[in-house]
């Protein structure tokens, strides 16, 4: 049994208190003495030249300080890219200048193109409205494919075309698998979509950024999930500013799902502004504003084919996609298709040859990079609509097929053809858990009992792979990425005994202040309640690379976990001054320290004070204090895997699917609190079934935003999604970090869209739709009813 | 949102003289303008709220009406009107969420017109009166496209009578965003026949399928309408649905009206 606040306890979050009752510190709460504020003009026009901007009129208004242009930014950096992609011919990716403010170019709607700074936001926006921009319309490129024709109009007029890079993985593996293609006894294809989606947290983004003239230094509140990723970048290749005169603070912040990793125009705005002005200097975004400003989602096009032996066994698989990035590259935008999609292709299958190409666009479109789950729900979707599709047109039980092909359990570690090792997992176990979860044997008379009302009841399967907790530093060097990817921690006790833990990993909604504490509580055997968590402020914490990819606790948890054994270690030594015993005789349990074998103890605030008043203390070998840091950099990704189990009832008149049981059960490895992990998938459930059936980023053919609102972009709603049975009980704990755990935030938004999609053509099928094989997601009412008319 | 004046009359009287000034627009429930204007869409210099006149308030039966006060709610109509007009409150109960519902008001959105709008199928469907300051206007009479009335500049709506219907019930089909209707249609049947009212579907606004209700008025059963289909002539087409989807959302919805009338 778990101790009350020790892991494996569902300790409830200490957080939500502050949250749920209207006291969190948000960007947007804070205020500061003689701040100003910003709106920033934006293109209502896809792709345009800029031939003048008259901000006269606007110069004069009431309230207004300065209205700034590109021209102000001609000694800036422009927003850098933190991965480099390189090609299948051995050639970087194009990269072009993202600028603060648009320079000669418009290229998309919601570009910033000026920035107006006035005592009050409502003068600011009278102001920007007073701005005359002269723009010479050019046609956009919003399709993929017609963006790469021949004589396309160019998103980059530097560049040589809008191809950002033409990626082929693995390479050398291409005739291979082109020839096991030719041999094959079946081949399945399937074209589809991967919608672009908008984040939407819940908070919108903000920013103000201070200037202290008498220190020459600067600071920059932000929603960001990675505080020291934007001191470094804005910092480093944008504004100028080496680190120590740069402080990046991201207090409580109201979700991210990813939006909220990269570095935006509006931060460096907003820090640069402040220092013109000798003014701090605050933007709060719109959710309007959102919808055109913060990174997209997803926004793949593939064609993706199965080869398979006479016996059913997969024997190879190609794919080729088109990704979005829209105008520009966001912060991590070509790592999402290639290395967070690629890799992940062999799925939870022993396809001994996987080829993957990926065409990366530029557009005329908001840029896109990682939305929950980045690049591994792409690779999901695609492989599990497909295996559902061959079982179809095989004729044998799509349960069974994935069984067949699965790799065993004692298959493990597990070398695939895409360059990564599976340390762990146990996908038979996971979908039988979840066939018995379902009651997937009383299908049948739930369906004949759905029909009796003339509804079209399906069962769709799903069965993911992720990698988590990236990653080694070293490998994603050599993949390109442009940083490492460890975390760090330090642990301060203090002198009676309390614990103030500083991560660099950043809670925005995950729990942190409560898991990391319950970690730290049951290492050492004290109250959880001594035990506080400080993150988000880059002048108090170790530098750390933030939270995105399941990773804060596999990452982030064992760096706490290193840095809290140097501790320990320390404090048995003042322990065994402190009894007169050797070292290696002291045993900590329960927040006491007692010499084995005898009835000599110490408890854990005698040490700590010990440290801190050190008067029998071995000054001579030991400092003084107790305080320590460690930074963790894992040796492998954590895989986490599942199987999900989505039943629907669709009604043919109308084409609504809902959803009637959702089962999800994952393999996180060792779970620290069971609740967060609970919310943690139901999140990315509702966030997965949001994709499938709702959320649609749709631009019309000239580039304006379709559904830039609430009003045409369909969030998921309670009623949504009305329920879920989540099990965590199948582990398999990670072999390569000190807690075994593997992640568990994406698990819910990677797994549940095959799943959701797999049940509505189940249903179809089921009542003799048979010539449906694939509809698009979201798939709307109307979708699936014009799917059925076809 | 731009500054403005913001004047709340006590009677309809002083509402009139107040909206005489070209740049005042009356303010009721603010469900559809408030967001107008925070958008920038919309900038009145007056703000003429009707909220504080007790005569546009409140929900009566008089004969065989039910008379509802302009200003009133649709939580409050949803709750009132339910033992009198009980399809009439099922559809006031359906309007957006509680927040809308306890802020909107019948004549906010019969004056606003929303082709996606529900109240304007309920209006239509009894054949219901528009009652303003200054005359009666017949719904067959007062809607006249998206977004557009019979009302004249400054003319308030004061209250609405709907005609009582033996039967009646309102389908609405959600568009998954706004959960506006996507296809609603509402079926009164009275003893002089018929009516069969459609929202969310045309680009003309609300209108009344005539077929449905000459098959309905002769019998009327979900099975009377089975095979009859709307023109998919003149639907809205957008992200949520084609005019063919639309045009067959109005059968599927009239059969269920027809199911579910009390």
């Amino acid at each position: 049994m778990p101790k009350d606040d020790g892991i494996g306890a569902s300790t409830k979050r200490r957080e939500d208190v502050r949250f749920l009752t209207g006291n969190g510190k948000y960007t947007d709460d804070i205020n500061l003495r003689g701040q100003c504020f910003v709106h920033f003009l934006r293109s209502d026009v896809a792709h345009g030249r800029i031939r003048g901007i008259d901000t006269s009129a606007a110069e004069g208004m009431d309230g207004v300080l300065k209205v700034f242009t590109a021209a102000d930014f001609e000694t800036a950096g422009g927003l850098p890219c933190g991965w480099q992609v390189t090609d299948r011919f051995g050639e970087v990716m194009q990269e072009p200048k993202h600028p603060i403010l648009a320079e000669g170019k418009v290229r998309h709607v919601g570009d910033p193109i000026c920035a107006v700074v006035a005592e009050t936001y409502e003068q600011a926006r009278d102001a920007a409205e007073a701005i005359e921009v002269d723009i010479e319309q050019l046609e956009a490129v919003v399709d993929m494919k017609a963006a790469l024709a021949e004589g396309a109009p160019k998103v980059h007029d530097e560049l040589t075309s809008n191809l950002c890079y033409d990626w082929g993985f693995v390479e050398e593996n291409k005739d291979a698998v082109n020839a096991a293609f030719e041999s094959a006894a079946h081949v399945v294809s399937l074209e589809l979509t991967n919608n672009r989606l908008v984040a939407n947290p819940m908070e919108p983004r903000v920013a103000v950024g201070d200037y202290d003239p008498w220190g020459d230094s600067h600071t920059l509140y932000t929603t960001s999930q990675n505080p020291h990723v934007i001191r470094l970048l804005m910092g480093a290749f944008v504004l100028n500013i080496p680190e120590h005169k740069l402080r990046v603070v991201a207090p409580d912040v109201g979700g991210g799902f990813g939006s909220k990793i990269y570095h935006y125009a509006e931060e460096a705005f907003c820090t640069y502004a402040a220092k013109v002005l000798k003014r701090p200097v605050k933007w709060t975004s719109s959710r309007s504003e959102a919808f055109i400003s913060d990174a997209h989602g997803r926004d793949h096009k593939t064609k993706i084919e199965l080869a398979l032996d006479a016996d059913h066994n997969f024997t190879a698989l190609r794919t080729e996609t088109y990704a979005n990035m829209g105008a520009y590259l966001s912060t991590f935008a070509p790592s999402i298709p290639t290395w967070l999609h690629g890799t992940l292709m062999a799925g939870n299958y022993k396809t001994p040859l996987i080829y993957v190409n990926v065409k990366a666009v530029f557009t005329n479109t908001v840029p896109v990079d990682a939305y929950r789950g980045a690049g591994r729900p792409e690779a999901t979707f695609q492989i599990e609509r497909l295996v559902d599709k061959a079982a179809r047109e095989l004729g044998v039980d799509p349960i069974e097929l994935r069984r067949k092909n699965f790799i065993k359990a004692d298959e493990f570690p597990y070398q695939t053809p895409v360059a990564v090792v599976y340390d762990t997992g146990n996908y038979h176990a996971t979908m039988d858990k979840m066939l018995e979860l379902a009651d997937y044997a009383g299908f049948e008379a739930r369906r004949a009992e759905s029909a009796k009302h003339g509804k079209l009841r399906g069962f769709g399967i799903a069965h993911y792979i992720e990698a988590c907790g990236i990653a080694p530093s070293n490998l994603v060097g050599q993949l390109g990425a442009r940083a490492g990817l460890y975390e760090s921690a330090s642990v301060r006790v203090n002198a009676t005994g309390s614990i103030s833990v500083y991560t660099g990993s950043h809670s925005h909604g995950q729990g942190h202040e409560t898991s990391f504490a319950q970690v730290v509580a049951d290492m050492i055997g004290v109250d959880a309640n001594s035990i506080e968590i400080h993150h988000g402020d880059t002048s108090n914490t170790p530098m750390g690379m933030g939270t995105y990819g399941s990773r804060s606790l596999a990452v982030g948890g064992s760096a706490i976990v290193k840095a809290t054994n140097k501790i320990i270690d320390k404090a048995k030594k003042i322990a065994a001054h402190l009894l007169e015993a050797a070292p290696e005789d002291i045993e900590l349990k329960d927040g006491k320290f007692s010499v084995a074998g005898t009835d000599k103890s110490v408890d854990w605030s005698g040490v700590t004070l010990a440290a801190y008043v050190p008067h029998n203390y071995p000054l001579e070998d030991l400092e003084p204090g107790l305080e320590e840091t460690a930074f963790y950099d894992p040796s492998n990704f954590t895989y986490p895997s599942g199987a999900y189990g989505c039943e629907i009832e669709l009604d043919p008149e109308t084409g609504k699917i809902d959803i009637l049981r959702f089962i999800a059960a994952d393999d996180f490895g060792n779970i620290v609190n069971p609740m967060i992990v609970e919310g943690q998938v139901h999140g990315g459930l509702a966030q997965g079934i949001g994709q499938a059936l709702l959320e649609n980023c749709a631009y019309d053919d000239e580039g304006q935003l379709l559904s830039g609102s609430f009003m045409d972009y369909a969030m998921p709603r309670a009623d949504d999604v009305r329920g879920f049975t989540v099990d965590h009980s199948c582990i398999t704990p990670c072999t390569h970090n000190p807690l075994g755990v593997k992640g568990c935030g994406e698990a819910g938004a990677i797994g549940s869209p095959p799943a959701v999609v797999n049940a509505a053509i189940d249903a179809l099928h089921r009542a003799g739709h048979t010539h449906v094989t694939h509809i698009d997601m979201p798939l709307t009412p109307a979708r699936v009813w014009a799917a059925m008319k076809a | 949102m731009h500054n403005f004046d913001f004047v709340k009359p006590s009677s309809v009287a002083e509402a009139v003289a107040a909206l005489a000034n070209e740049d005042a627009l009356p303010l009721s429930g603010g469900q559809t303008l408030i967001p107008s204007m925070k958008a920038r869409l919309n900038a009145p210099e007056t703000l003429v709220s009707l909220t504080g006149i007790d005569e546009l308030k409140g929900v009566c039966v008089d004969g065989g009406s039910l008379v509802i006060g302009a200003a009133t709610t649709h939580a409050t109509v949803a709750a009132e009107a339910a033992s009198h007009f009980p399809g009439l409150a099922a559809l006031a109960g359906q309007i957006g969420d509680p927040a809308v519902r306890n802020r909107g008001t019948l004549g906010g959105s019969l004056a606003n017109n929303d082709p996606s709008a529900c109240y304007p199928a309920a209006a239509l469907g009894t054949g219901a009166t528009v009652v303003t300051n200054t005359r009666e206007i017949a719904a067959d009479d007062y809607f006249q496209g998206m977004f557009t009335t019979a009302l004249e500049e400054g003319e308030i709506i004061t209250s609405v009578r709907f005609p009582i219907a033996e039967k009646s019930a309102y389908a609405k089909f959600l568009q998954p965003a706004s959960r506006f209707a996507l296809t609603g249609v509402f079926v009164a049947k009275y003893a002089s026949g018929v009516r069969v009212a459609v929202t969310g579907a045309s680009e003309n606004g609300v209108f009344r399928w005539a077929e449905a209700e000459a098959a309905l008025s002769q019998d009327f059963s979900a099975d009377a309408i089975a095979d009859l289909k709307c023109s998919p002539d003149e639907m809205i087409s957008d992200l949520h649905g084609t005019p063919e989807y639309r045009a067959h959302l109005v059968g599927v919805m009239t059969r269920r009206a027809v199911a579910a009338a009390r």
